[in-house]
């Protein structure tokens, strides 16, 4: 696999690693409940087709990248970097 | 001996200047430069070359390329020997030496082939329905018998002396296949500009072509190829990769190749890898690979003088080999003809042509007669011989059947496209009626298919296909094609064909031959008939129920045929019945190539600390910690056991001072005016009220709740924090702080970079540490107890002006410090410390013994940091803040992670002193027996403490802490361990920490 790093260009996927959904939103805060965080941990889709999912470069700008891939087929229909407040999965 | 029976006088791609000689099963033979291992056996009149997989029948050479499914070599001698060599891609070298496969005692007298007349019992799923009981038998007995019986070649068993290598490239076209229709899209797309690369899997170029007699332009083929790649050669930007086969397609236009560059040789020459694997980046690809003869199922096809019939052209045109001087052409279309032609023109006797086709080309008839060969209108029923091709059945369309005579039967059936790479991205193949096989459809994407790799099957389809797609893929990458000059002009070819799957069982018959669809694994036509009567019908069951297209052919002259008589049997279509998709390779790679220098000490990376020359003229063992090789223990001379070191170097920390590398630990430099509110959030325990100057003793959970990590972070400034972690999870906080930077908090001010290898650090550990310290450090810095009290951190000078971070940190528990400079200047830095520390017996220490103290203090490490044990689990509960969100707050809450009853860290020492604690030993109660339901935990770390001289132990312990005192039994029944041992709070030694404060 390619990975188009907006930062980087196009780089093998061997420099990057993957976490997985990028939609999940962090219950930040004090008044977070364990409900919320459970979904937030364990909860995800399997989808075939379209998913949001978050890489890490890595062995290049260190950038969290959200891609956005066809898990059937692993086009990558876009690529950019994570930028919105809580747009992230558990570690 | 006669040199080379079967050679022609002339013709040929061969060099009959240059002789090389070479052995088949011990026996000298010669052949020419241009040889195949196998065109050298035919020229010698070697026709019987190994033996079958499973019934041991004779066989001989079928094909001549890589779909080759018999003439299976063991090539070369001792560590060297590669099991499962395809003669007829084996480039012949002067020395060669190949032996037959899979025969004893010898390949024409081979015991085993008694299998045959067991053949009754040895049907399809043989395996399955006799060896099924008793099962204990299966292991010793039933495995072992039929490993021996049925098999392939043997490997060397030895350590490969070779090197292999990867290597990676770029291109804008990559051609897959040099024959016309690559060779036409190389030169389009080389003539644009485009970067191109064409590979081919033969040592020369040119594809089918070379095996033909045909004209281009009306000049000879070869020229046309000779041009061609004199003008690509021209090009700058082509390189051209001969003896190199792309064996698979990846995602993203990545594709595999493997490079054989030395074996066509004996030994690779020096420095010269035996191959090299490729990973080739290409924006665009034209697969232009051919295809691939079909074979016909009828009774004794297998005997050795039954070729394809293309194959034979092969050897004829190309090699100058006459493969039989009696030959008869079983032919299912006009191509077959061309065999008897070239076979005629080279001095053999056509005995007959048969076609089964009643309505001919009337030129077919009218080249037989200028032949003069007899053409009879049926088929072929059954061949007889034993060890070489004596005679065959034929029937005629009336269904009379008559003997005839000869040496070697030239079979054609059609092509199938060698489309393999085109549906390695899981997509099947489209049946396509014209031309009765499978065409790729729906390709990777990027890749399009040219010529007879498409179902194009005529040398002029070639030449257009493979000029149009260069040019298209040239202009998709940016580049303008070239005005096109019009496609060469082609001699005229017949490409109409009739295939017959199979042909059923000769009457004439005294004993029934086996008809076989797959040689490689001895499938005939009557065990597929078996899977559809028992159900295995589906494609992937027949395959797996038969073995059919298996093994290193993987089934290239024998899927379609399996599939059309499991179509005949349901009464389905053949795309009905079913398609293969293939998957890497195309051809076997064998494993080295694929791991290139990664092997033994290169397989991974060693990394070396700075100090690591300093520790190496101190005499130091060292032991792998992840990639990093790290000081174990200084054994001095007469210390013959580890131990007497490790105590050595623990009671020279306890009395006086010891000087340990501890440079490998990750550093992580955090700045930002909102650094402290990231540690708040990272760590369990606060930061924002740490002082500057000050170090504190971290913990961060990862989300799940479990303890992810643990160090010392320092702060430096008062946006300015530098976080140690510990040597294992150094990349992984990394990347764990970057994700909580970018992705949860991007609001923060803050940023981070790792200086794990910027900074050679030393531990200088024990009573006498502040003494030594006082001669490296420069005089100007004030290290007194009072002005750098514990825990005090900051950057001081050494050595005279030399920029460093002291931090009074203890991982032994002693007064402690360590002392960190630029790397460049660790190696002074240790030479310094240990020059000023000599009047003080400063001592060297390794992983050991810093693991000793770690565990006579209580201290965590990897062991207790498993990635299953929470802040509480460690005894660290009350460094959670309740005051503050961090990363694993909420899920370190869950019921079951505060369960009363969970493990606990506490300490252990054995009732009687003297017996000695092993780590992993299972926690049992007294009197309670040792079973799962009874186990209570186990201990994770063990020390022999020279301070208290005897064995202790930490361990996770059910309920620990409110058990001290109790008495539990330690059980490792691995090694036979069940010590009575007596639960105590996991800190042995000074558990006030006056000695911090010396």
């Amino acid at each position: 696999m390619r990975i188009p790093c907006p930062h980087c260009g196009a780089r093998d996927a061997q420099e990057f690693s993957y976490l997985g959904a990028a939609d999940p939103q962090r219950p930040d805060g004090l008044d977070a409940t364990e409900a919320a965080m459970l979904d937030y941990v364990y909860q995800r889709d399997n989808p075939a087709g379209r998913h949001r999912e978050l890489w890490y470069h890595g062995a290049g700008c260190h950038a969290w990248l959200t891609v956005t891939r066809d898990t059937r087929t692993h086009a990558i229909e876009s690529i950019e970097p994570v930028r919105r407040r809580g747009a992230g999965a558990a570690a | 001996m006669s040199a080379q029976p079967f050679r022609l006088a002339g013709g040929g791609l061969i060099d009959r200047s240059q002789t090389r000689s070479f052995r088949f099963d011990g026996r000298r033979y010669e052949g020419y430069a241009g040889d195949t291992l196998a065109s050298a056996l035919l020229a010698n009149g070697v026709r019987l070359v190994g033996r079958s997989f499973k019934y041991h029948r004779p066989r001989g050479i079928l094909s001549a390329g890589p779909e080759e499914p018999n003439a299976l070599v063991e090539l070369r001698a001792g560590a060297r020997r590669e099991p499962n060599t395809r003669a007829t891609t084996t480039e012949l070298y002067h020395g060669l030496e190949a032996a037959s496969q899979n025969r004893w005692p010898s390949l024409a007298f081979d015991l085993l082939s008694v299998n045959q007349l067991a053949a009754p019992a040895l049907v399809a799923g043989f395996y399955y329905k006799t060896f099924m009981w008793p099962a204990r038998f299966w292991e010793k007995l039933y495995e072992p018998l039929i490993r021996r019986a049925a098999g392939l070649g043997r490997a060397a068993g030895r350590e490969d002396p070779d090197h292999y290598e990867k290597a990676f490239a770029f291109c804008d076209l990559l051609v897959i296949g040099a024959g016309p229709a690559g060779l036409s899209a190389a030169l389009a797309a080389g003539r644009a500009g485009a970067r191109v690369i064409l590979c081919d899997e033969d040592f020369r170029l040119g594809g089918k072509l070379l095996n033909e007699k045909r004209e281009i332009d009306a000049r000879a083929a070869s020229e046309w190829i000779a041009d061609a790649l004199a003008e690509l050669g021209s090009l700058p930007d082509v390189r051209i990769m001969p003896r190199t086969t792309v064996f698979g397609v990846y995602d993203h236009g990545v594709y595999g190749a493997v490079e054989r560059v030395s074996d066509h040789l004996p030994i690779p020459p020096a420095h010269q890898p035996r191959q090299r694997s490729w990973r080739i980046n290409a924006k665009r690809a034209v697969l232009a690979a051919g295809a691939i003869e079909r074979p016909i199922v009828f009774a004794g096809n297998d005997t050795p003088g039954v070729m394809l019939a293309g194959a034979v052209r092969a050897y004829l045109n190309r090699h100058g080999v006459l493969p039989g001087r009696e030959a008869v052409i079983f032919t299912t279309g006009d191509d077959g003809w061309t065999t008897a032609r070239d076979l005629a023109a080279a001095g053999a006797t056509i005995a007959a042509i048969v076609d089964p086709r009643p309505d001919r080309d009337p030129a077919l008839t009218a080249l037989a007669t200028r032949l003069g060969a007899r053409v009879v209108t049926g088929i072929v029923a059954g061949a007889t011989g034993g060890r070489a091709l004596e005679g065959l059945t034929v029937r005629a369309a009336s269904g009379r059947e008559e003997a005839l005579s000869c040496d070697l039967l030239a079979v054609s059936n059609g092509w199938n496209p060698t489309l393999h790479l085109a549906s390695h991205q899981n997509t099947r193949p489209a049946w396509d009626d014209a031309i009765h096989a499978f065409v790729p459809s729906a390709p990777p994407a990027g890749l399009s298919v040219a010529g007879a790799a498409a179902g194009r099957l005529s040398l002029a389809l070639a030449l257009v296909d493979g000029a149009r797609l260069g040019g298209e893929a040239a202009a998709a990458c940016g580049f303008a094609p070239k005005p096109t000059p019009q496609p060469p002009r082609t001699d005229p070819e017949g490409v109409a064909h009739s295939p017959v799957w199979r042909v059923r069982g000769g009457k004439r018959a005294f004993f029934p031959r086996k008809a076989f669809v797959d040689f490689q694994n001895d499938v005939t036509d009557a065990d597929i008939e078996l899977a559809a009567r028992e159900g295995f019908r589906p494609v992937e069951h027949l395959k797996r129920y038969t073995t059919l297209g298996m093994a290193t052919d993987q089934g290239k002259t024998s899927n379609l045929a399996g599939l059309a008589i499991m179509a005949e049997q349901t009464g389905k279509t053949i795309p009905e019945t079913g398609a293969t998709i293939f998957r890497p390779p195309y051809t076997p790679v064998a494993i080295g190539a694929l791991a290139g220098h990664h092997r033994a000490r290169d397989f991974r990376p060693t990394r070396l600390s700075p100090t690591h020359r300093w520790s190496q003229d101190q005499g130091a063992v060292f032991v792998e910690s992840g990639l990093w090789m790290r000081a174990q223990y200084y054994p001095k001379p007469g210390e013959s056991d580890w131990l007497t070191t490790v105590n050595r170097e623990v009671l020279a920390v306890r009395n006086g001072v010891g000087l340990c590398d501890v440079s490998t630990l990750g550093k992580i430099d955090i700045q930002g005016a909102d650094a402290a509110e990231f540690l708040e959030r990272v760590y369990v325990n606060g930061w924002k009220a740490l002082p500057v100057g000050k170090a504190r003793y971290g913990l961060m959970l990862r989300e799940d709740g479990f303890v992810m990590d643990d160090g010392t972070t320092s702060r430096l400034a008062q946006t300015h924090f530098l976080m140690t972690t510990t040597t294992a999870n150094a990349a992984r906080v990394m990347q764990h702080l970057e994700f909580c930077r970018q992705v949860l908090w991007p609001t923060l001010d803050v940023r981070m970079v790792s200086v794990s290898e910027h900074w050679a650090q030393a531990a200088i550990a024990g009573p006498k540490a502040r003494a030594v310290l006082q001669g490296v450090v420069d005089p100007r810095h004030d290290i007194s107890n009072e002005a750098f009290p514990y825990l005090a951190a900051r950057a001081v000078t050494v050595g005279g002006g030399v920029p460093a971070r002291l931090f009074r940190i203890s991982f032994s528990g002693e007064l402690a410090y360590e002392l960190a400079v630029p790397a460049d200047h660790g190696d002074a830095m240790m030479r310094a410390l240990m020059a000023a520390g000599e009047p003080h017996g400063i001592t060297p220490y390794g992983t050991e013994a810093l693991g000793v103290m770690r565990i006579e203090k209580g201290h965590v490490a990897g062991n207790e940091l498993n990635g299953q044990t929470t802040a509480r689990d460690l005894g660290l509960g009350r460094m959670v803040s309740a005051k503050k969100d961090f990363i694993g707050r909420v899920m370190a809450k869950r019921e079951a992670l505060v369960a009363a009853d969970r493990p606990v860290l506490v300490g252990f020492r054995p009732v009687n002193r003297s017996e000695r604690l092993r780590a992993g030993a299972h926690f049992v109660g007294p009197g309670r027996s040792a079973t799962l339901e009874n186990d209570e935990g186990f201990m994770t770390s063990v020390a022999y403490s020279p301070s208290l001289r005897h064995w202790i132990g930490l361990g996770l312990l059910r309920n620990g802490p409110a058990r001290i005192g109790e008495r539990v039994r330690a059980v490792d029944p691995l090694r036979d361990g069940d010590v009575e041992v007596e639960i105590c709070p996991a800190c042995f030694l000074d558990p006030e920490g006056a000695r911090l404060h010396g």
